[in-house]
């Protein structure tokens, strides 16, 4: 893509936060901005909602927006790893597909329901490895490799099946979406987690502090920055370019598992685009497709964003269901142009 | 000998070279399973060739289209996710317009107009926002991908519009001198564009952006207007495709007309040689990726595969073509060619 929108001064966090000078916090400030955009957004989109509709700020609704959108989470974290290092994953979508059509055939095979998880999380696993090999060792362009690992997994999936598989009304499967009451409120209104949004929270501290407390979390920035810097300090960007693609497919990989375990069923056709909602949700959340800038937490934001827009989609009714990936794309426009403004300021301080 | 072997070099480094041959393997691998497969027939009645070369060529052509507009996209560094939608907005746009009028051929021409212009209208929004407002390709044309399949349900209300029209119908199903009038148009098409980029500074300019936008901008090279016009380009050819893909069954289905053919266009293009990174572009190239395409599609379906799995062969094509083409295989194979050379010489001198 463009080289022309990269700020010129790395933002990327440095190797001793501690002795930042003055223009390197602000820059970092600066570079924040757009995930505290879309934080206040967010929290805008709840007080209209609430003032518009009601029942928004309410726990039911709330957890709602959190267990239906947890595998959303879960693959926006793995997308912020690639997209962080300026390259992209379109797999992730087709990955869920094969990997839950997979698990449901074997777990109605009369597979152990652990060994059947395990290898629902391996197929993603081995299909971002296989994107991270074609990327890394084959010099093919993330876009393309990520696209073949899309079509060879969505392939897959409809030689499975191409009808949808029910998950078995006993399997144990089923078990990671139970709502575990967390408060107890007036009839329904309920603070509940299932272990899928449980999963996605552990996944989002993990991601965090990889990120940012790791030597592996610096090299992605890293080469986010400058490839040919990082390689030339000496990071491990092979090994460290390799593993992001892993982790983009395993997550998607764990995604597949919360999401057929609150479906109850699978389909080759199951997660068809959700690649580019959550390529939206790492966007909105201020992380810049060139990479080197952005936050895990900003990606959960604009998960958050894209979930509770659906909600108010559904809740105002007046709307037309066509006119859903209309506001959808409105919504991310505005993001990116908010951060394309910012970005130009940003540069008009520094340079 | 060199010369030859640097000759010999320089066709297999051409991605465009394991294009066809891996268009000439598929069908090989039909003509096994049938050995009737590249015959042509001729209808002496109508006039019209027939057979699955044919239908190869007529597949291919709105592939060809888009696959044309997106190799300049491409060439400046950019990329085009929306040709997908603005094909079901000028789907959609025809079929509402027609099915409100007679079947005359002054309201297909009508109808053809207005679907364009507003496919090239979508296109220069693509532009604007990439050349003016400086957003990244890939975001811009995502946010018309979104908003254009969006557009087009708002069009026909949600519903999959028909509409009747013989001139029309003729655009997509008609033939010329026995060949398909689609094909031919995309090969006009085709013809018009290469003339216009390649014969003159054009193309240059392009790559020239698409290497490095700022050094051209110094070295006068009008970025703005060139990238609003290749996007724009882009979309009126995306409308164009969108035209022939409905007018065919003369019905536009608003969740699938040209789903996800922004991913088989820009692998028509990759195939073809023009690097994603930009910089360089091949449209002999991209033709040659939409003809593979088109056939990769008909021989899965011939093989009597079931087309959901279509995807895996494409995963399978694209690997190999990437794999030939990457430096590291290529260096495994001299590397083993030298070794065997020097082993020559070793035997010899012994």
């Amino acid at each position: 893509m463009t080289v022309t929108t990269r700020p010129p001064t790395g933002s990327a966090p440095g190797p001793a936060p501690s002795r930042r000078s003055l223009g390197d916090r602000l820059g970092a400030r600066l570079s924040a901005l757009p995930t505290v955009a879309a934080l206040l957004i967010f929290v805008g989109m709840i007080i209209y909602g609430e003032a518009a509709y009601g029942r928004i700020v309410q726990f039911s609704t709330l957890s709602n927006l959190l267990v239906n959108n947890s595998h959303l989470i879960i693959l926006a974290v793995g997308l912020t790893f690639v997209i962080l290092t300026g390259g992209i994953d379109l797999s992730v979508g087709a990955i869920i597909a094969v990997s839950s059509v997979a698990g449901v055939m074997l777990s109605n095979a009369g597979w152990h329901p652990v060994a059947a998880v395990l290898v629902m999380v391996l197929i993603g696993s081995a299909l971002g490895l296989v994107s991270g090999v074609l990327i890394q060792y084959f010099g093919v362009q993330p876009f393309i490799a990520t696209l073949a690992t899309m079509f060879l997994a969505r392939g897959l999936a409809s030689m499975l099946s191409t009808v949808p598989e029910r998950l078995a009304d006993d399997s144990a499967i089923r078990e990671l979406a139970t709502q575990l009451k967390i408060i107890d409120g007036e009839k329904v209104n309920d603070l509940v987690v299932t272990p899928g949004v449980v999963a996605a929270v552990v996944i989002v501290v993990l991601g965090f502090l990889v990120l940012h407390r790791t030597r592996f979390g610096r090299t992605v920035y890293a080469i986010g920055g400058s490839e040919q810097s990082a390689t030339l300090m000496g990071l491990p960007v092979p090994a460290t370019k390799l593993g992001i693609y892993v982790i983009s497919g395993t997550l998607a990989g764990i995604a597949a598992v919360v999401y057929t375990s609150r479906l109850g069923s699978a389909q080759n056709i199951t997660g068809i685009g959700w690649e580019l909602d959550a390529i939206a949700a790492v966007v909105i959340g201020g992380t810049l497709l060139t990479g080197g800038t952005g936050f895990v937490l900003g990606s959960v934001v604009g998960a958050l964003v894209l979930g509770l827009m659906n909600v108010l989609i559904t809740r105002d009714g007046g709307i037309r269901p066509e006119m859903t990936t209309i506001i959808t794309g409105g919504i991310l426009l505005v993001f990116v142009i908010l951060q394309r403004v910012l970005a130009a300021r940003r540069r008009s301080e520094t340079g | 000998m060199r010369d030859v072997a640097a000759r010999r070099g320089a066709i297999m480094r051409n991605p465009a070279f394991w294009g066809v041959i891996a268009i000439a393997a598929l069908l090989a691998i039909n003509v096994i399973k049938d050995p009737s497969y590249l015959s042509i027939g001729y209808n002496g009645e109508t006039g019209r060739l027939s057979g699955n070369l044919v239908d190869i060529l007529r597949a291919a052509a709105p592939i060809l289209m888009i696959a044309v507009g997106m190799c300049l996209v491409v060439a400046t560094s950019g990329i085009d996710l929306s040709v997908g939608s603005i094909m079901v907005v000028a789907g959609a746009v025809s079929m509402e317009l027609l099915s409100g009028m007679d079947g005359s051929t002054g309201n297909a021409a009508l109808t053809l107009a207005v679907a364009l212009g507003i496919a090239t209208a979508l296109g220069a929004v693509n532009g604007i926002l990439v050349s003016v407002v400086g957003l990244q390709p890939f975001i811009s044309t995502l946010v018309m991908m979104l908003a254009g399949r969006g557009i087009a349900k708002v069009i026909t209300g949600g519903q999959n519009t028909t509409a009747d029209n013989d001139s029309f119908a003729w655009l997509a199903n008609g033939y010329v001198a026995g060949i398909p009038v689609v094909f031919l148009l995309a090969m006009a098409i085709v013809a018009l564009v290469w003339l216009l980029v390649r014969r003159s500074a054009l193309g240059l300019m392009l790559e020239a952006i698409g290497m490095d936008s700022r050094a051209s901008r110094l070295a006068g090279v009008k970025r703005r207007n060139l990238q609003l016009t290749v996007y724009s380009v882009s979309g009126l050819l995306a409308g164009v495709a969108g035209v022939f893909a409905t007018a065919s069954v003369m019905t536009v289905d608003v969740s699938r007309t040209g789903y996800q053919l922004e991913l088989d266009a820009i692998l028509a293009v990759v195939i073809g040689g023009t690097s994603l990174a930009g910089g360089k572009f091949s449209i002999g190239g991209a033709v040659i990726g939409g003809l593979l395409i088109a056939t990769l599609d008909k021989t899965v379906v011939f093989l009597g595969i079931p087309a959901s799995a279509t995807p895996a062969f494409k995963a399978i094509v694209i690997v190999v073509l990437c794999l030939l083409q990457s430096e590291r295989v290529r260096s495994l194979f001299r590397h083993r060619r030298a070794l065997r050379a020097q082993s020559q010489k070793e035997a010899v001198a012994a």
